[in-house]
């Protein structure tokens, strides 16, 4: 379990994503992937929570086109499911926000952050990977 | 296991505030007080009998505290569980063991938004969640959105199914003198509005208005000096299952399976008693979604079972009658709206659109984003 004075599940996490990295954990009791990053395991309560690094690999679960404002076009949101095991949520880039289909497979790339948001991941497809 | 007891309580009073557009400076405490006076009026119960105040807002933080300070109440019992649209089921089945236990006599239910005068992001603001806020999801429709999308993956669902929801809807609200929405609606109409979050557009969103209601409950045995014929509460359920739409384990099945049943069970009930059904309509896809975790119809026939006008005047089911929150009123939160149409159903009270021989109707409640679930099941003196 981190010391919370010294760092933070979310920190751990963004520091990943500086690297370029997207980081999961596991649970070592009972070998799930956690996501997002906790302080104890769900569901058992344990602290044996292992910090992992993603193949980056994953197909999108469901996706929407957002049209947020009238007149601009829109931009895609997705639950996208990690190879290893996990869901986040993200966007799929360098293609159309409708082309984004269910089942497609999909790679990670982080997002820089800057002095406003920090990094965050998003996903290019890959299709074949 | 439930302690607690079929038909042991019942709705005496109910009423909604004034619904649509309030006026400039309108509070939601106003909008609650109003609903109450019309609730306890409903009845013919004094504000000083209510000893157990249940209140949940958006826009009105400490619930209870806020409205016992407005009408000077001093409740025994008192709960402001905020979970979203279904916080009034919840508080429903809370006050039934609070009143079981003899902890509170006379319970107030309230609610009340201005979240058309002051705007739905004011009224509502979202909490910065760094694992979904950077992509700029519009909440909570495009949660919603990617619900129905994995349901037309999976299932076939096809937006023309989703388009009958508000059709029904809509035919609904043109008999029910307080809807909001006063013109008839096409499925073309559906399709072709403004896209919001594909596949819905603006017609697969429920609206966005002002409104209030209040319902007021008591033991049966007091019910049956009162007013108006009681409606037990015959069974309730309650289920959560996360907060956030990433964390939703599976989008095509709700924690209204788990709700509906412990509510069946405690009522003695199936689904085929049921005679009609308020089902919680923020975007189209939830009565379909509802309609199968509920045991209506098998999981990925929603889309299907809709078809037809089957859940419209003169269709096999009928579902909202108000209109809903699609055409009717949808304040925010709108929970406490879906139970009072189906108290008046059971009641008998609801003129050109009333359901014929209506003794057991089906309140189901949403909130977050399909997050928390929960289901009460009404019934006529008849049934207990």
């Amino acid at each position: 379990m981190p010391d919370l004075k010294q760092s933070s599940p979310l920190g751990v996490y963004i520091d990943h994503l500086n690297k370029g990295q997207l980081a999961y954990q596991v649970c070592t009791d009972d070998g799930s992937a956690v996501f997002y990053p906790r302080v104890i395991s769900p569901r058992t309560g344990s602290t044996k929570l292992e910090w992992r690094v993603s193949k980056g690999l994953g197909t999108v679960y469901s996706t929407t086109a957002v049209y947020a404002a009238k007149g601009e076009p829109p931009y895609n949101v997705a639950l996208v499911d990690m190879d290893e095991g996990f869901r986040l949520m993200s966007r799929v880039e360098d293609i159309d926000p409708l082309a984004v289909k269910i089942g497609m497979r999909v790679r990670f790339r982080a997002h820089p952050g800057n002095e406003k948001e920090p990094p965050y991941p998003v996903f290019t497809p890959a299709e074949g990977a | 296991m439930s302690t607690l007891k079929r038909g042991s309580i019942a709705v005496v009073g109910a009423a909604e505030s004034e619904l649509g557009q309030a006026a400039p400076h309108t509070s939601p405490l106003d909008l609650m007080a109003q609903a109450t006076h019309r609730a306890l009026d409903d009845c013919g119960l004094k504000l000083a009998d209510v000893d157990g105040l249940f209140v949940a807002a958006s826009q009105v933080r400490f619930g209870p505290m806020s409205l016992a300070e407005y009408l000077r109440l001093k409740p025994k019992y008192f709960d402001g569980t905020l979970i979203g649209g279904s916080s009034f089921m919840s508080h429903l089945a809370h006050a039934h063991a609070a009143l079981e236990a003899g902890l509170c006599e006379v319970a107030l239910i309230a609610y009340g938004s201005t979240q058309r005068s002051v705007s739905r992001a004011a009224a509502s603001p979202r909490e910065y969640h760094y694992y979904e806020s950077p992509y700029k999801p519009l909440m909570p429709i495009s949660a919603y959105a990617m619900a129905a999308a994995r349901h037309m993956h999976q299932y076939g669902t096809t937006r023309e199914q989703l388009a009958e929801v508000a059709v029904a809807a809509r035919k609904w609200a043109l008999m029910n003198p307080v809807a909001w929405e006063k013109e008839p609606l096409t499925i073309e109409q559906v399709l072709k509005a403004r896209m919001v979050s594909y596949p819905f557009t603006v017609r697969d969103c429920c609206l966005v208005v002002d409104g209030g209601g209040a319902l007021i409950l008591t033991t049966a045995a007091r019910a049956k000096t009162l007013r108006k014929k009681p409606v037990y509460v015959l069974g309730t359920g309650e289920a959560l299952s996360h907060a956030t739409i990433s964390n939703m384990p599976d989008l095509t099945v709700t924690a209204a399976a788990e709700s509906g049943p412990k509510a069946f069970k405690m009522a003695g009930l199936k689904p085929s008693d049921v005679k009609m059904l308020s089902l919680y309509d923020a975007f189209t896809i939830t009565p379909v979604l509802f309609l199968e975790d509920l045991g209506f119809c098998k999981k990925g026939e929603g889309g299907r079972f809709v078809s037809g006008g089957a859940i419209a005047p003169g269709g096999k089911l009928p579902v909202n009658t108000s209109g809903g929150g699609l055409s009717y009123c949808h304040p925010g939160m709108y929970g406490l709206l879906v139970m009072i149409e189906a108290v008046r159903q059971v009641r008998g009270e609801c003129g050109k659109r009333q359901v014929k021989d209506c003794e057991i109707a089906l309140a189901h409640g949403n909130g977050g984003v399909l997050s928390s679930q929960c289901t009460v099941l009404f019934g006529a003196p008849s049934t207990v």
